[in-house]
């Protein structure tokens, strides 16, 4: 990554760009979950999300608005069973709202399951063909993109070489003026001092405190850490030292401040997002439930490719924006090659320094915004999971999410 | 093939394996150091650089991981069974091998 990568991406109306031109379908109750797969089954650039329950619930709501108006979705068609909470209808204003080509159906009123599905096809395939032939064509650069990262399956190597190579990518990113997003505070416990000294401003310190204190007290009220059975098997004894090993993929920039699920960083650098839910519901839903939670997260936050660490090994994709999956066992990437995009390992065998396995990493990523397709991409992985906690959200103007 | 471990931080008293390694000498890699195992310790896992007393702190990456729970000897492997978490009481629990709970009923 010697001279800075620039490739071609889509222009949406709010400025923002993407790295993919998707329709976004999205069910608004399990119940129109299967209309909504079949909808999007055998269909290009079609993606679906959705969420469970015959509820509502604003943290749910705000992680799928942030969706609908993502970089990379070019349209968004909303479908509902017609007696949910959830109003698809809404959806697709929010989504016409920002410039977006936008339908919604609901299939009670329409028919029963096969004509719903007909009639979502006809839709995905008008809004498909719209997005294709109107939406201007940019170039873009690492100053247009924001990259999220959480780790998941960690073990001894991602603290030595995984994390520590998505870290230098991203100073490379924040050098380049571009977004970097990283997760999991609960995975910073232990760490606090650490932590506080990175912050760009007393703002972004104070927000800091606030976020690992919160996220201390959800631990010891839920009694379990952000650790696995398969953290323990791969060698990490205890919480502080898989923090040890989180943090590196930060990297080594200021920390700008901390948003919260949904919310975009309201300028440049590097950004902590919080997914804990706030004290007066604190035992409502979870924070880490599992990987997927944690990237429609950071994919929430605007990022438009999503990277995840894992040295134990990982078999998950992800709707809407693309994963690169980085892992820094050798061992690891061997067996599971056919899933496993980047070797970060070569870095502990001696064959790569770390600076080259960042500017190597930072290629793949270009290439991957560029249109070549991640191998979860490629092996048709479309994961997503919405969480339902409660987490207030103030205003991002002035950079202050308390 | 000699195996070996690498010690992230020169305040370190544990350094990771970066192979499966058998009881027996490893060297450190970035020094001359070496240690003798005194069991099988496994890619990813810790070995103690020297005796460690207990309730003395385990450290990695320069700072402290965790608290020893009881004496470790220098060649030790370092894990749940003989280095607790200052945070996670629950982790002290878990079964040495695979690191699944042994507090959760499935009956």
């Amino acid at each position: 990554m010697t001279n800075l990568p620039t490739w071609s991406g889509y222009l949406r109306p709010d400025g923002r760009k993407g790295i993919r031109n998707i329709v976004l379908v999205i069910y608004t109750v399990e119940c129109a979950s299967h209309v909504a797969q079949a909808i999007a089954q055998g269909e290009n650039d079609v993606h679906v999300i959705g969420f469970p329950g015959c509820y509502d619930n604003q943290y749910a709501i705000r992680l799928i608005l942030s969706l609908a108006r993502h970089p990379n979705v070019g349209a968004v068609l909303a479908v509902g069973l017609g007696c949910e909470y959830t109003q698809a209808a809404k959806i697709a204003d929010v989504a016409r709202q920002s410039g977006r080509p936008a339908e919604w159906l609901l299939i009670q009123d329409t028919g029963g399951t096969r004509t719903s599905i007909e009639r979502g096809k006809q839709i995905v395939t008008t809004l498909r063909r719209q997005i294709f032939r109107e939406t201007p064509r940019v170039p873009m650069g690492l100053a247009d993109l924001t990259v999220g990262c959480e780790c998941g399956g960690s073990d001894g190597t991602s603290g030595l070489v995984g994390n520590p190579v998505v870290g230098a990518f991203f100073d490379r990113l924040v050098d380049a003026g571009g977004t970097a997003i990283f997760e999991e505070i609960v995975e910073m416990i232990g760490l606090k001092e650490i932590m506080l000294e990175r912050a760009a401003s007393a703002n972004a310190r104070e927000q800091l405190e606030a976020a690992y204190d919160k996220a201390v007290r959800y631990c010891q009220q839920v009694r379990q850490y952000s650790v696995s059975p398969g953290n323990f098997a791969g060698g990490l004894t205890t919480i502080e030292e898989k923090s040890m090993g989180a943090i590196a993929k930060s990297g080594s920039r200021p920390i700008q401040g901390v948003i919260k699920v949904g919310q975009q960083p309201p300028w440049p650098g590097l950004w902590v997002m919080d997914s804990v839910p706030d004290d007066h519901f604190m035992m409502f839903g979870y924070t880490n439930p599992n990987d997927t939670e944690g990237l429609m997260d950071l994919i929430s936050g605007g990022s438009q490719l999503v990277l995840l660490v894992t040295g134990r090994g990982s078999v998950i994709g992800s709707a809407v924006a693309p994963l690169v999956k980085v892992t820094g066992n050798s061992q690891t990437f061997a067996r599971m090659s056919e899933d496993m995009d980047f070797d970060a390992g070569r870095v502990l065998s001696g064959l790569l320094t770390l600076d080259q396995a960042a500017d190597e990493l930072g290629d793949l990523i270009a290439s991957t915004a560029a249109g070549t397709p991640s191998k979860p991409e490629a092996l048709g992985h479309r994961e997503y999971f919405v969480m339902y906690k409660h987490q207030d959200a103030p205003s991002t103007e002035q950079g202050c999410r308390k | 093939m000699t195996a070996s471990c690498f010690k992230i931080h020169p305040k370190d008293n544990v350094a990771t394996l970066l192979d499966d390694a058998p009881p027996g000498i490893v060297t450190t890699r970035g020094s001359d150091d070496s240690v003798i195992l005194t069991e099988a310790i496994a890619l990813g896992h810790k070995v103690a650089l020297c005796d460690i007393a207990a309730d003395g702190p385990i450290i990695k990456f320069g700072v402290p991981i965790g608290t020893a729970s009881q004496t470790i000897q220098r060649g030790d492997w370092v894990h749940l069974h003989n280095c607790r978490s200052n945070f996670d009481a629950r982790s002290a629990t878990l079964d040495l091998h695979s690191g699944t709970t042994t507090d959760m009923r499935y009956d």
